[in-house]
């Protein structure tokens, strides 16, 4: 008599401790490896881009904050690059140099809880609160700048919604000193564990070709080791006046593309970011931090697109304007969302507990997802 | 011994003989296993909390020390729930089953000269043959529960258990070579003196063969401590329970008071195999600088340092094993597997085989 066996299927979350919030995973089992993953998503979806088209201009920025809710600096930076362009205005530089700052700590913020929450998807939960120490003070860094704490609707079309705070500077400066030993700490407890090597290395692995045929970016597809970074290789701002590093994958514990890679390479940008911050802060200008414009936006006829460099890859908006004061259209390329799509791939073969590693690895945001 | 003490209290009778046989059974569960599990519970917060700059339970009494308590009034006020779905039998009978297997283990503990259940003289096997019947318990929870998770969860920590079971065995294995007992207490006994009579450093007597046994003891001492903790499920190795992948593993359906009960096998569990490895290698209750008692002649002393010296050796491997807890991640099944099939179970033989050659000499 033949054994019947047959696949067990695994439905993990939406209300699963390591889903990063609510997504739903259709796991197909064969005992403990995985045969296919099906993800379902859009327990978040709040109509972002219906939502804007009866909205002003002015009155999507907040929007823009809840998308990524763990960076919401790069999504309005994004969103007021694509409507300066749509406007052509030029913002004054002091503006541009804090626009930086923020979206650099605000990378440094976002890739901390990554790291925190991939070594409790582990099962280290210490290095998470390590973690979110650091989180904290980045927090207040923004509290003292606009008052708020996790949706700023601070970076306004032609300029900020406020000057920076007098303390801002050295209180900035006294991060990033108190930061890099942390930093060293944390690579120390975590990331050159052994165990926490043997868990990620050579497990979820993402070659180069796969990746850009996903339209993979950000640190997802740096970590398969192509230096591709929109800061670099699309300027946008004033990034071209800084000097800085795009850390790839090397395959250092194990093949180049392996959850291993992912992470660290977020850990060495997190360095970089520092590297950028400092020198804005060394040439931050002093003026205005408003550009002249008008109360009611009305741009002329015609779309637009432009992309910024968002901690989780390569966020786009399109927006489409029709001359009224509302936009047409708008549309967001959401770098975790086309990230999402390549899971299955890189699941398929690896066991249920490497779902999680793998899925914290690739460090998506939910709120991004479902929009 | 405890018993014959009771019986004389009582009275050479019947009745003695229930009297003294009901005490003495419930008797480790009221001086030591439910105060432990309180006290380990909040040393579980506190030092997972030091650990992580936070202060953990603080407003409940003088730094938060009512903490668990309120926790566990709160368990019993729960409702249990029980899903339609369930076994009814099995999910009833399991906690039950988990709690009996590691409270067992306890009636063969020497807490001191005095304070034993019952002095086995085959006090080793029963301890790994009762602790056994975790295992059944376990698999009973998983299959009940008639959840997935909690199936997956279930079986990986039979599996685990079982391995782990085998490296632990062969290094008491080797110890009972070398002492030629399987009593805890005889063991214990043999220990006495000062530390370097401890088998960690290769026994008693100042011969040839105990300075040559010093590296084989060490290798067995960290095997079994690591066996160990892979037995009781706890980091790196508590992959029956990993929230991030299981929910909660086995346990994942209980609640209220069955859930309680699983928490406080875990944390008997917990005491229960860093007390094995303490009788075993670390001298069991005895002091590693005298006694106290010796010295000003008191003799009723000695068994009350004798207790408090076995306590301390037990909670510093508790709380070791809290500090592996809150700081190392956790491996994967399948890597578990690997560590004792591959490393633990070959380095235990050959160890065996190493202490057998130089105890004949």
């Amino acid at each position: 008599m033949a054994i019947k066996t047959e696949e067990m299927v695994l439905n993990m979350g939406p209300q699963h401790p390591s889903t990063h919030g609510v997504l739903r995973l259709e796991l197909a089992l064969e005992g403990e490896i995985i045969t296919n993953v099906i993800p379902h998503i859009g327990y978040l979806h709040r109509c972002f881009e219906k939502h804007c088209e009866a909205m002003t201009y002015p009155q999507i920025v907040p929007y823009t904050d809840r998308m990524d809710y763990l960076a919401p600096m790069g999504n309005e930076f994004g969103y007021a690059i694509a409507m300066e362009k749509l406007l052509g205005i030029q913002v004054p530089e002091r503006v541009e140099y804090i626009r930086v700052i923020m979206a650099e700590l605000q990378r440094i913020s976002s890739h901390l809880v990554a790291l925190g929450t991939y070594g409790a998807d582990i099962g280290a939960f210490t290095p998470f609160l390590y973690c979110f120490i650091d989180r904290e003070k980045v927090l207040n860094l923004f509290e003292i700048t606009c008052g708020a704490r996790l949706l700023y609707n601070y970076i306004w079309i032609g300029g900020l919604s406020h000057d920076l705070h007098p303390d801002f500077v050295r209180k900035t400066r006294e991060f990033i000193k108190e930061f890099r030993p942390n930093l060293k700490e944390i690579n120390d407890l975590l990331s050159h564990n052994r165990i926490f090597i043997d868990r990620t290395a050579n497990v979820g692995i993402l070659p180069i070709d796969t990746a850009i045929n996903y339209g993979v970016s950000g640190p997802n597809l740096r970590g398969s080791g192509y230096k591709w970074d929109i800061r670099k290789d699309d300027p946008y701002s004033i990034y071209h006046k800084f000097d800085y590093d795009i850390p790839v994958g090397e395959g250092k514990y194990g093949t180049v593309g392996d959850s291993w890679d992912r992470y660290y390479v977020r850990v060495l940008e997190m360095e970089e970011s520092c590297r950028i911050i400092e020198q804005a802060l060394d040439q931050l200008p002093e003026g205005d931090v408003q550009s002249a414009i008008p109360k009611r936006i009305k741009p002329v006829v015609g779309n637009v697109y432009a992309r910024v460099e968002n901690p989780r890859g390569d966020l786009g908006y399109f927006i489409m304007s029709d001359g009224s004061t509302s936009p047409y259209r708008v549309k967001v390329r959401a770098p975790s969302f086309v990230t999402m799509q390549v899971l299955n791939e890189l699941c398929k073969g690896y066991m249920v507990a490497d779902v999680v590693t793998i899925l914290g690895s690739i460090d998506i945001v939910l709120g991004e997802i479902d929009r | 011994m405890m018993y014959d003490f009771l019986v004389d209290l009582f009275g050479n009778s019947t009745l003695a003989d229930i009297i003294a046989g009901t005490i003495q059974s419930i008797l480790p569960l009221f001086v030591f296993i439910l105060p432990f599990a309180l006290f380990a519970v909040y040393l579980e917060r506190k030092v997972s909390a030091h650990m992580q700059d936070r202060l953990g339970p603080m407003r409940t009494g003088w730094h938060g020390w009512k903490q668990t308590i309120a926790d566990i009034i709160k368990l019993i006020q729960k409702e249990d729930i029980i899903a339609t779905d369930n076994d009814k039998l099995l999910f009833n009978l399991a906690p039950i089953v988990v709690f009996v297997g590691s409270y067992a283990a306890f009636a063969a503990i020497p807490f001191s000269s005095y304070f034993i259940g019952t002095e086995l003289d085959l006090g080793i096997f029963y301890i790994v043959a009762v602790t056994g019947l975790v295992v059944a318990g376990i698999l009973m929870a998983g299959w009940a529960s008639n959840n997935k998770y909690s199936l997956l969860g279930s079986m990986r920590s039979v599996a685990q258990i079982i391995s782990y079971e085998i490296p632990t065995i062969l290094v008491m294995l080797s110890l009972v070579m070398i002492s030629g007992t399987m009593s805890l207490h005889t063991l214990s006994e043999q220990q006495t003196g000062y530390a370097w009579n401890w088998y960690i450093f290769g026994g008693p007597g100042m011969t040839l063969s105990k300075f040559l046994l010093i590296p084989s003891m060490f290798i067995g001492f960290l095997i079994i401590y690591i066996s160990t903790l892979a037995e009781v499920n706890r980091t790196p190795f508590d992959i029956p329970e990993a929230e991030s992948e299981l929910v909660s593993g086995y346990h994942t359906e209980y609640s209220g008071m069955k859930f309680a009960m699983f928490f406080l096998a875990e944390y008997a569990n917990m005491f229960a195999v860093s007390a094995i490895v303490v009788a075993l290698f670390l001298g069991g209750y005895q002091s590693p600088i005298g006694y106290f008692g010796d010295l000003i002649g008191a003799s009723w002393m000695i068994p009350i340092e004798q207790f408090t010296w076995f306590t301390i050796k037990g909670l510093f491997f508790v709380f070791v094993q809290m500090w592996l807890r809150w700081t190392l991640p956790r491996l994967r099944v399948d890597q578990l597997m690997t560590t004792s099939w591959k490393y633990l179970i070959p380095i235990a033989f050959v160890n065996l085989i190493i202490i057998g050659l130089i105890t004949l000499l």
